[in-house]
C-alpha cells in the first residue's frame, strides 16, 4: 500500500465496487427475476421447446453466471493495470 | 462381459489411478498439506473445485429430485451454481490476497479475536461432518447395488481409499486426485445423457435435446406436461412452491455455497489473486456442464419411467424394476388387483413407490443402454462421493491441527508436529465419518438444510463485512454470527425435530421453509452486526490497514502460516 497514494487506492476500490454491483444486478435479474419472480409471465414466450421462464430457471441463468465471472475477470485485470495494482 | 465384471474393472482401474496420484504428490510441508504449496494452476484448481463441490448428492440425487419436482427443483440448479458468482466477485480474490490457510484464520485475524476464531472453527467442523457422513453413505449405496457387497463393507473400502490419499497427500494429493475424479465423474455423467438424448430426441447434446422434439413431433417438455397431467400430477414446467419460498431457498443455497469452508479453501491454493478470480470461473464452467445436463436427464428419466411402468402388467415389468425392488428402493403393491402397475398422483390409487435417488443410477438400465455405460455410472458415483469426502476431511483435519491446536491451544508446536497432528486429525475424522456412514443418524437428509443454513447465516456475512467494511469490528461480527446461527438453528430444529407435524407453509415465518431460513438468518446477521458495530468502537488501526491491503492484488505471496 505504501507505494500508492490513498486517493488512487480509493478510486480503484470505488471502480471495483461499481463493477461488482453491476454484475450482481445481472446475476439477480436472470435468477431471481427471470427464473422466479417473472417466471409465469415469461412462460407465455417460447424458446424452441422450452417455456422461457422455465428455461431461465433450469438452463439460462447458469450460462449467464459463467459469463458474469469471466466478464469480471477480464474487467478486473484491466482495472488492475489502469490503477497500477496488478501482480507482475 | 457382464455388468458386474465391467463394474469391478472400471472401479478397480479408477481406484488404482487415484492411489498412484496420491503417492506421486505426497505432502512434505504444512503448506503442501493445507494449500498444496499454493502452486496449483487455475484450470486444474477449477476442476478440483468442481469435483470437491459435486458430491454424491449432485451426482446421484439431484437429477432424481428434479425429475419428481419439475420446475420446483430449479432452486438446486440456480442455488448451487449462483453461489460461485458470489464467491468469485466478493470472496475469492480477497481471501487469496489475505494469504492464510483457513477460513477461521481470516475470521480470527480480521476480527482480532480468538472467540471469533473459535466460533468459526466450531461451525467449520460441524458443517463438514454433516456433509461427510452423507458421502460415505453414498459410497456404501453404490458398492452394495453394483458390486453386491455388503453396504458396510462398501463404506470400509471407501474409508481405506480416502484415508490413504487424504492422510498421505493432504491438499496436494487431494487436489490432483480430484482432477482425475472430475474427469471420471463428468464422463460417466455425460455418456448416458448423450445416449438417451439421441434415443429420445435425435439430438446428441442433452441441453438442446431437452428442448427438442420427440419421435412423434411433439416437444419433449410438452409431452411430459401432458403425461404427468394425465396421471394427476401438476405440470412439470410449472411450480407449486410459493415464489417467496423459491426465492428464500435459492438465496440460502447460493449464499451457503459461498460460505462453505471446503469450497472457500480451494482459492487459497492458487499462486495469484488473478488466478483466484479465473479459477472460480473455471470451476463454474466445469460444474455447469453437469448442472445444465441434470435437468435434461431429469426430464428424459421421468418420460421413460412413465412410458415403461405406467399401466404395464407386473409380470411384464422391465428387469430394472425387479433388480431395484431387491434393494427396497422400488416397491409395488397391487391395490386394485388388476396385476398392472399404476403410477398416479392420487395417494390411494398409486401403487408404485419409487425412491428418487435411483433415477440417475437406474437411468441407463431404463433406457436399455449397454452394460459398460452402467458400469461407468457406478465408477462416476464413487468418484463424486470420494472427492467430496476427501475435501471435507481435509477441512476437519486443518481445523483441528491448525486452528484449534496451533493457533489456540498449543501455539508452541513445530511445523513437523503440526503436520503430524493434521494427519492424526484426518485419520480420526475418516473413522468418525465411516462410523456415521455405517450407522447413519436418521436425520442425514434433514441436516443438509442445517449445513447450508448455518454457512449462510454465519460465515458469509462475517467474511463479506470483513472485506467491504473497514468499520466492522469484533463486537459486531460476533454478535451477528451468534444471532444468525442461533436463530437459524432454532428454526430448523423446531420444525425438523421438535414439531415436525407443524412443518407446513401455514406455520412458517412469512411462508419460508426451514430450507430457506438461512436467508433470514443472513439478513439478521448483517443487521445486528451493523447496529452493534456502530455502537462500539472502531477496530484498531492495524486491522483497518489489513483490510486496505487485501483490497489490492499486488503483493500476494503464497499462503503461509505467518
Amino acid at each position: 500500500m505504501s507505494e500508492h497514494n490513498s486517493a488512487s487506492a480509493e478510486a480503484y476500490w470505488k471502480a471495483n465496487v461499481r463493477l461488482v454491483l453491476w454484475l450482481l444486478a445481472v446475476w439477480f435479474a436472470v435468477s431471481y427475476g427471470a427464473g422466479i419472480l417473472l417466471v409465469d409471465w415469461l412462460n407465455d414466450f417460447r424458446l424452441f421447446g422450452f417455456k422461457l421462464g422455465f428455461w431461465f430457471a433450469q438452463q439460462g441463468s447458469i450460462y449467464v453466471f459463467v459469463a458474469l465471472i469471466f466478464i469480471y475477470v477480464w474487467r478486473m485485470n484491466k482495472l488492475d493495470r489502469e490503477h497500477d495494482v496488478h501482480e507482475d | 462381459m457382464d455388468v458386474m465384471t465391467l463394474t469391478y474393472l472400471f472401479v478397480g482401474v479408477t481406484f488404482a489411478i487415484y492411489i498412484g496420484i496420491a503417492i506421486w504428490s505426497r505432502a512434505g510441508s504444512t503448506s503442501d498439506y493445507y494449500v498444496a504449496g499454493g502452486g496449483v494452476p487455475p484450470i486444474a484448481n477449477g476442476m478440483a473445485t468442481a469435483a470437491d463441490w459435486m458430491s454424491a448428492a449432485s451426482f446421484i440425487s439431484m437429477a432424481g429430485i428434479i425429475a419428481f419436482a419439475g420446475y420446483d427443483g430449479s432452486v438446486y440448479l440456480m442455488g448451487w451454481t449462483g453461489g460461485y458468482v458470489l464467491l468469485a466477485l466478493l470472496l475469492a480474490p480477497y481471501l487469496r490476497k489475505f494469504g492464510k490457510f483457513t477460513v477461521p484464520d481470516f475470521v480470527g485475524d480480521r476480527y482480532y479475536s480468538s472467540t471469533a476464531r473459535l466460533v468459526a472453527v466450531v461451525c467449520a467442523i460441524f458443517v463438514s461432518f454433516t456433509y461427510v457422513a452423507g458421502q460415505m453413505r453414498g459410497v456404501g449405496i453404490v458398492f452394495s447395488r453394483f458390486l453386491e457387497v455388503d453396504i458396510n463393507t462398501g463404506v470400509l473400502i471407501g474409508m481405506a481409499i480416502v484415508f490413504f490419499y487424504a492422510v498421505l497427500g493432504g491438499m496436494k494429493g487431494i487436489t490432483y486426485t480430484q482432477v482425475a475424479q472430475y474427469c471420471v465423474l463428468i464422463f460417466a455423467y455425460m455418456v448416458p445423457a448423450i445416449f438417451i438424448s439421441l434415443l429420445m430426441t435425435g439430438n446428441p447434446i442433452p441441453q438442446l435435446g431437452f428442448g427438442g422434439q420427440t419421435a412423434d413431433g411433439t416437444y419433449l417438455l410438452d409431452k411430459l406436461d401432458g403425461l404427468v397431467g394425465d396421471l394427476g400430477f401438476s405440470a412439470y414446467t410449472e411450480g407449486t412452491k410459493p415464489a417467496i419460498d423459491m426465492f428464500a431457498i435459492t438465496l440460502a443455497l447460493m449464499v451457503g455455497t459461498a460460505g462453505l469452508p471446503h469450497v472457500i479453501v480451494r482459492f487459497f491454493t492458487v499462486p495469484k489473486v488473478r488466478d483466484a478470480r479465473r479459477s472460480a470461473g473455471w470451476a463454474l464452467i466445469f460444474i455447469a456442464i453437469l448442472y445444465t445436463t441434470a435437468p435434461a436427464i431429469a426430464a428424459f428419466a421421468r418420460v421413460n419411467l412413465i412410458d415403461s411402468v405406467s399401466d404395464v402388467p407386473y409380470a411384464e415389468a422391465p428387469s430394472w424394476v425387479k433388480s431395484w425392488e431387491k434393494t427396497g428402493l422400488i416397491s409395488w403393491e397391487d391395490k386394485n388387483g388388476d396385476g398392472a402397475m399404476q403410477y398416479v398422483a392420487a395417494k390411494d390409487a398409486n401403487e408404485m413407490k419409487i425412491d428418487r435417488d435411483i433415477m440417475v443410477l437406474a437411468n441407463p438400465e431404463i433406457a436399455k443402454l449397454p452394460n459398460w455405460v452402467i458400469a461407468l455410472v457406478a465408477a462416476g458415483g464413487l468418484a463424486a462421493a470420494l472427492s467430496t469426502a476427501a475435501g471435507l476431511l481435509l477441512v476437519i483435519s486443518t481445523s483441528i491441527s491448525h486452528d484449534l491446536l496451533k493457533k489456540t491451544l498449543m501455539p508452541g508446536i513445530t511445523e513437523k508436529q503440526e503436520l503430524l497432528f493434521a494427519r492424526i486429525g484426518a485419520a480420526v475424522a475418516v473413522c468418525v465419518a465411516g462410523y456415521l456412514g455405517i450407522n447413519p443418524p436418521g436425520f442425514v437428509a434433514q441436516v443438509v438444510a442445517f449445513a447450508f443454513g448455518l454457512a449462510a447465516a454465519s460465515f458469509f456475512p462475517a467474511i463479506i463485512m470483513g472485506i467491504f467494511s473497514k468499520r466492522m469490528n469484533k463486537e459486531g461480527a460476533i454478535a451477528g454470527m451468534v444471532t444468525g446461527i442461533t436463530l437459524t438453528a432454532a428454526y430448523i430444529v423446531y420444525f425438523k425435530f421438535v414439531h415436525p407435524e407443524l412443518n407446513s407453509a401455514e406455520h412458517w415465518f412469512l411462508g419460508i421453509s426451514p430450507e430457506g431460513f438461512g436467508t433470514v438468518g443472513m439478513v439478521l446477521n448483517f443487521a445486528v452486526a451493523t447496529v452493534v458495530s456502530m455502537l462500539t468502537k472502531a477496530p484498531p488501526q492495524a486491522v483497518q490497514t489489513l483490510v486496505g491491503e487485501i483490497r489490492v492484488p499486488r503483493g500476494a505471496g503464497t499462503a503461509s502460516a505467518h
